[in-house]
């Protein structure tokens, strides 16, 4: 009888201190849904207000007409087909460079201090203040490569922003490919080379695509280096087509001419004293964040498309 | 160390692949008093060393030749560290070092020599892995990877050698209809099978198994280890597992190691019955391990 009462009371015990626990984890439950509620709840009040404030402004000729004097006037077409190319020569600048400085520090750097030394300073590239790129980029590709303000500058300044975060991304896709998947390929007989190319980079392709769209869409809104090198804030032509009438069809031209971006334009308009200005920047901030949001939905996208394909 | 293992090589060039098996104690009464094992790989006193530790010491041992040789032992006494000299794998990894040499025959070349190429041993010698790693490819493609680097595009030449690897692993039949699915579709056995064509796909001279039904359930075991013992007389199977029944069922010949060393190498039906050593007879009963 004694001994009933016991287990009773162990077991009574043992419910209320469960309950406890459980309680906690329930707070911590709520305490976790607040706080991602107010992060998102920032960034939608932000957004909301951008589309508010530049609603009247969101009109096909917006993305058609030249900046102009009279901000009714005023349009994004210089600043978003600048932004366009430049993301261009940024992705085809950074994504081979950095791709291939991942594989080689992932597959073939033998561990040691050196590669420890330069796997730090990748990692601490990422944090660089960006204005330190565009200072670099000013001496270096304006005045030494004699690039001058143009796309082709701003395009290498922001790969050279964005490639610490490509790389370091490629790594954590191409890490993410298991080890017994290569004990497989080299089983068979398969060089590094081979292993790279047959296994490694096609299983990772998509942390790949991800890493490097990520990487744009903070290229993408990166003000500051473009400056520093000089982009113009107010620009009535576009750059040269890169396609032509007349054989061989495509020019380069477009690299060398001077751009502005959007970035630049909203910077402009917003320190304009003129308020109806502000609606266009409003505006132009909204059609920017729309290009950033796009790209990471199609990150997720390629991701989620990956990851049903190869399922390890 | 070095000279003694060079002059020790020197000497096994001119051993002749037919050789009498002095080690190998046979029972009294065995009418096979007189056999004579067929080496196919003669290792002499391996070494092997992960930086400064010492994993494997002075093991010698003879692989003879179409027969399955198992390996067994206590987790940790290192028969996969072993197993994966004969292809090299420890070369992928950094401060890795061998001593000694596994001598393969007929041609004499010492696996683990420093003048080998790691890559040429693993043209030769396959492998299958402790859990099925199939390429996230078709099941096709996953057979013909290991022909493709050697160099074969001809499609019907591949497709010959896919089918003939197929039906050797036991898997052509499950498999015929839908030789272009994903091999992640298949089922663990399948997959391990999928493996084992993989591998003998490429003609390789010596086959390894790391316990390769360690993550299986008993009816795909016993579907590998069924192959395994048809594989007999085709191809030299070396085979770790931590699965003494295992090796009883499927193996010619069973090394028992323990902390690194090669403890008792014999005939399996007497390693199993009546093994001449206090250490194996407690293991295979059960008393440590």
């Amino acid at each position: 009888m004694a001994a009933k009462g016991t287990t009773v009371n162990a077991l009574a015990s043992m419910r209320s201190d469960l309950s406890r626990r459980k309680q906690l984890d329930k707070v911590f439950a709520i305490v976790g849904l607040a706080v991602m509620l107010g992060c998102l709840l920032i960034l939608l009040v932000l957004f909301v207000d951008l589309v508010r404030n530049g609603w009247p402004r969101l009109t096909y000729e917006f993305f058609t007409s030249f900046p102009s004097r009279r901000a009714a006037n005023a349009g994004i077409l210089a600043a978003w087909v600048g932004t366009s190319l430049i993301m261009v020569v940024t992705a085809v600048c950074a994504v081979p460079v950095g791709v291939a400085a991942a594989i080689y520090l992932e597959e073939y750097a033998p561990k040691n201090w050196f590669s420890a030394v330069v796997e730090i300073n990748v990692t601490n590239l990422a944090g660089v203040p960006s204005i330190v790129y565009g200072l670099l980029a000013l001496g270096l590709f304006v005045y030494q490569f004699n690039l001058g303000q143009s796309i082709a500058a701003a395009g290498f300044t922001l790969a050279l922003l964005i490639l610490p975060v490509v790389i370091v991304s490629t790594r954590e896709a191409i890490r993410s490919v298991p080890k017994t998947i290569r004990e497989a390929a080299y089983g068979l007989g398969a060089t590094r080379w081979e292993v790279t190319k047959d296994h490694v980079l096609p299983y990772s392709t998509g942390g790949i695509l991800t890493g490097m769209i990520l990487g744009l869409s903070r290229a993408i809104g990166e003000t500051a280096p473009i400056i520093t090198i000089g982009a113009l804030s107010f620009i009535a032509f576009l750059p040269s087509s890169p396609f032509t009438s007349e054989p061989p069809y495509i020019s380069f031209q477009w690299l060398s001419d001077p751009f502005t971006a959007m970035p630049i334009q909203m910077f402009n308009w917003v320190s304009r004293p003129d308020p109806k200005f502000q609606a266009n920047a409003a505006a132009a901030g909204a059609v920017l964040l729309v290009m950033t949001l796009l790209m990471n939905g199609i990150a997720i996208w390629i991701r989620y498309r990956f990851r049903k394909k190869i399922n390890w | 160390m070095d000279s003694a293992t060079t002059s020790r090589a020197d000497n096994l060039v001119s051993t002749p692949a037919r050789i009498e098996v002095p080690k190998l104690s046979m029972p009294v009464d065995d009418t096979r008093k007189t056999r004579v094992m067929q080496v196919k790989a003669a290792v002499e006193n391996l070494n092997f060393y992960y930086g400064s530790n010492r994993a494997l010491k002075d093991l010698s041992i003879m692989i003879a030749d179409k027969q399955v040789t198992a390996l067994i032992g206590p987790s940790g006494c290192g028969k996969s560290t072993f197993l994966r000299c004969f292809n090299r794998m420890h070369d992928l990894q950094a401060d890795t070092r061998y001593e000694g040499t596994i001598m393969l025959h007929p041609e004499n070349i010492n696996l683990v020599g420093k003048g080998v190429d790691p890559i040429e041993v693993r043209m030769r010698i396959g492998m299958v892995f402790q859990k099925p790693n199939p390429f996230p490819k078709t099941i096709f493609e996953n057979v013909a990877y290991g022909l493709r680097l050697r160099g074969t595009r001809n499609r019907a030449v591949l497709g010959e050698e896919v089918e003939q690897a197929l039906r050797q692993a036991a898997l052509w039949d499950e498999v015929k209809d839908r030789l272009q699915d994903s091999a992640l579709a298949l089922s663990g056995g399948q997959m391990q099978r999928l493996c084992i064509a993989r591998a003998l796909a490429t003609k390789p001279e010596i086959l390894l198994f790391d316990e390769p039904t360690s993550a299986l359930d008993p009816i795909a075991t016993a579907k590998i280890e069924e192959l395994i013992s048809t594989l007999r007389n085709q191809v030299t199977v070396l085979i770790v597992t931590h699965n003494m029944q295992q090796a009883a069922r499927v193996s010619d010949y069973t090394a028992f190691m323990y902390l690194g060393e090669l403890i008792e190498f014999d005939d399996a039906a007497k390693i199993f019955t009546n093994p001449s050593k206090k250490a194996t007879e407690d293991y295979i009963t059960g008393r440590y391990g």
